[in-house]
């Protein structure tokens, strides 16, 4: 059997699997409604995050969600490093100073300081137990990695298209979704006690109130201070925060495909020289 | 195979080494002199790329574990780190993460293009048990390596899969205890598990080599499944399988390389992103997407220690393969009806790898029990019976003959 007809049979067992998979899509598609997808200038193998948008999503953070969630795993620093919200260092050390950092004297008692750019950001509560207890017996989820924790499924034959279109966007998709999602409980709907509607939450309860409303932030760019301008802004902010080095992995990426390119066509002819004497 | 070196250095300092160890002929009669049938096809490339895998898998691993800190409260965070904080952390790691899903790939074409060709019958026993060997190893490390970056589904996973061994009668929960170094999964196993995994690709690197030594003893088989039986038939493998293999490694590096700066997360799960919480159970607990066939195989089976026999039987059934399969025909080539019922093992198994992410209920349950007993009744009764009812087309007189009637 040659290469040809392998692939063709390759190709057949293939579509005869995604015969059988398409049974399966309807029945995965329920209890959660799908984000709608939204257009971001991070997408695809060429995408860079808009510093605008880093900075608008930083404002919203920092003014309303960064209130209940943490973000422990980012630095002050991390906002004035390349591919991020282009911060210059001395926003970022005047910033650093507005917040309080417990930390030791040099007599081992407790003090507060003024934060610097190598301080991690502070945790809105002491502990996960303080966090929880202040907000309705679960704490509110850390901020560091949850663009990247948060998706939905796809189904066949999307999550095969999304290999080669390179659709990973489900996470700021669906956060941007869930921040526009607030709305009135369907007629009949049973609401748990501290529970609110949100229609793209799992299961349609969420313990977060509506958090965030029209107007609420100022943006000093001009942006439009819409419901729908905020979700985008924290939800592309997040993506940075868990993805910081992603405007560096996609350029080096984009290097390393011509490379290898360039060289596998060098020594497809290379091997084609030296196979050519046998018969 | 490999024969006597006609290795002779012409440096003085070679030749004063070569009479005391003679390491410049064996790698000279291994990778260079040794004969390669001259029909083999691009399926045979994947031996050479799942050595380059190993060699991708120990070099970023030893560098992660630079950085890495093995402790239940310390592992998220130190993988974030990598990620965020070290020189080119993230292209280590997900190097990483993705050779792992890059070297199931390839190791799963391999089995296949040995099945189709039917490359463990006689005498390449001992080299397709090796084989099986080195998988099941790899299956044990990757295994391992989920653990590491202590997220929900690490946590989970690992939860689940030692507890596959509380299913044995008697004894059960005593040697989950003795896995776990405690009653519940934490550090201890975190630490053991760390320990493991780097240890066993090293366990795995001398099994390969037992592998090579293996092949260069009987020789490749090939797509025409006959032995080379003149010098016709072969070629050296240095420079034609080297400029082969070396051709096809670069153009599976672009596949790698795409899912490493793309889409670097896709063959991973979101929940592992979530720090582990022993208190929170994820809606879904799913293995790594090598793992989901035997998955499926596992919860198909509503005894738990007969899903769990079941599951370690559909792996070791592969080592009987050489003698399960009764046709003396090697290449399905030759095979008219072999050939079909392969495509249709392959189906199978890619149909128990949907049913694994999906959730044991229902339907999927249903089809599932189909498909696992059709999986074992491939090499049970349509292997043994098709070699005795099949009826073959004729060889070629020789590798040469059948290059010859394809042009």
């Amino acid at each position: 059997m040659t290469m040809h007809r392998t692939f063709i049979a390759l190709a057949l067992t293939a579509s005869l699997g995604a015969t059988v998979l398409g049974a399966g899509v309807a029945l995965a598609a329920e209890g959660q409604v799908i984000p709608p997808p939204q257009k971001w200038s991070f997408s695809g193998p060429f995408g860079k995050f808009d510093q605008g948008q880093l900075q608008r999503g930083f404002k919203v953070y920092k003014e309303v969600c960064a209130s209940c969630h943490s973000m422990s795993l980012l630095s002050f620093r991390n906002l004035a490093e390349p591919g991020g919200p282009g911060f210059s260092e001395k926003q970022v050390e005047a910033l650093a100073a507005e917040y309080k950092i417990k930390d030791l004297d040099d007599k081992g008692e407790a003090i507060e300081r003024n934060g610097r750019p190598a301080d991690k950001f502070p945790a809105p509560f002491a502990n996960p137990l303080a966090a929880a207890a202040a907000n309705g017996g679960v704490a509110p989820p850390d901020f560091s990695t949850l663009a990247k924790a948060r998706t939905y499924e796809r189904g066949f034959p999307w999550w095969i298209i999304d290999i080669f279109s390179q659709y990973q966007e489900q996470g700021p998709d669906y956060i941007h979704a869930l921040l526009v999602g607030y709305e009135d409980a369907p007629k009949g709907f049973t609401m748990p006690p501290g529970g609110n509607y949100n229609k793209y939450f799992p299961g349609h309860v969420i313990a977060m109130p509506k958090p965030i409303n029209e107007g609420q932030v100022t943006y000093d760019d001009g942006a439009p201070q819409t419901l729908e301008q905020y979700s985008h802004d924290v939800a592309a902010f997040m993506v940075w925060a868990a993805e910081p080095h992603m405007v560096a992995r996609k350029r080096l990426g984009f290097q390393v495909m011509i490379f290898l390119l360039v060289l596998s066509g060098l020594l497809y002819f290379t091997k084609k020289k030296v196979w050519s004497a046998v018969h | 195979m490999s024969g006597h070196s006609t290795y002779q250095p012409q440096n003085g300092f070679l030749q004063w080494i070569e009479k005391r160890l003679p390491i410049g002929g064996l790698i000279h009669s291994s990778f260079i002199a040794y004969p390669t049938p001259k029909n083999l096809n691009y399926w045979w490339t994947f031996g050479g790329i799942l050595s380059f895998m190993l060699g991708v898998q120990i070099i970023t691993g030893i560098v992660l574990a630079m950085h890495y800190t093995p402790h239940v409260d310390l592992a998220f965070n130190s993988v974030e780190t990598i990620m965020r904080d070290v020189n080119y952390g993230w292209l280590l790691r997900y190097v990483h993460s993705n050779g792992a899903s890059m070297f199931f790939i390839a190791v799963y074409i391999h089995i296949f293009r040995g099945m189709y060709y039917g490359s463990y019958k006689e005498p390449r026993e001992v080299l397709w048990i090796l084989g099986v060997i080195i998988y099941l190893l790899m299956m044990a490390t990757g295994f391992l390596g989920y653990t590491l970056p202590w997220g929900q589904m690490s946590f989970w996973g690992a939860t689940v899969i030692t507890n596959f061994f509380s299913a044995i009668p008697g004894v059960g929960e005593t040697v989950v205890t003795w896995l776990w170094g405690g009653y519940a999964v934490g550090n201890p196993t975190l630490n053991r598990f760390y320990s493991l995994h780097y240890l066993l690709p090293f366990v795995i690197a001398g099994v390969v080599v037992l592998h090579v030594w293996a092949l260069h003893v009987v020789g490749q088989n090939n797509p025409a499944g006959i032995e080379p039986k003149s010098d016709k038939d072969t070629v050296p493998f240095t420079p034609y399988a080297t400029v082969k293999d070396g051709f096809f490694i670069v153009v599976f590096c672009i596949m790698y390389a795409w899912f490493v700066f793309y889409t670097p997360n896709f063959l991973g799960h979101a929940d592992n992103y979530i720090a582990a919480n022993p208190a929170v159970t994820p809606a879904h607990i799913v293995p790594e997407w090598y793992y989901l066939p035997f998955y499926a195989i596992l919860r198909a089976i509503p005894d738990k220690l007969l899903g769990v026999l079941a599951m370690f039987g559909s792996i070791a059934i592969l080592a009987f393969l050489p003698w399960l399969d009764t046709s003396r025909v090697k290449s399905a080539r030759y095979r008219p009806l072999y050939r079909q019922f392969f495509w249709l093992f392959v189906a199978v198994c890619i149909g128990l790898g949907w049913l694994g992410s999906k959730p044991a209920e229902g339907i999927y349950t249903l089809i599932a029990r189909i498909l696992t007993f059709y999986y074992f009744a491939h090499f049970i009764i349509v292997l043994p019976l098709l070699g005795i009812f099949e009826k073959s087309k004729p060889l070629p007189n020789s590798i040469s003959e059948s290059v010859l009637a394809k042009a």
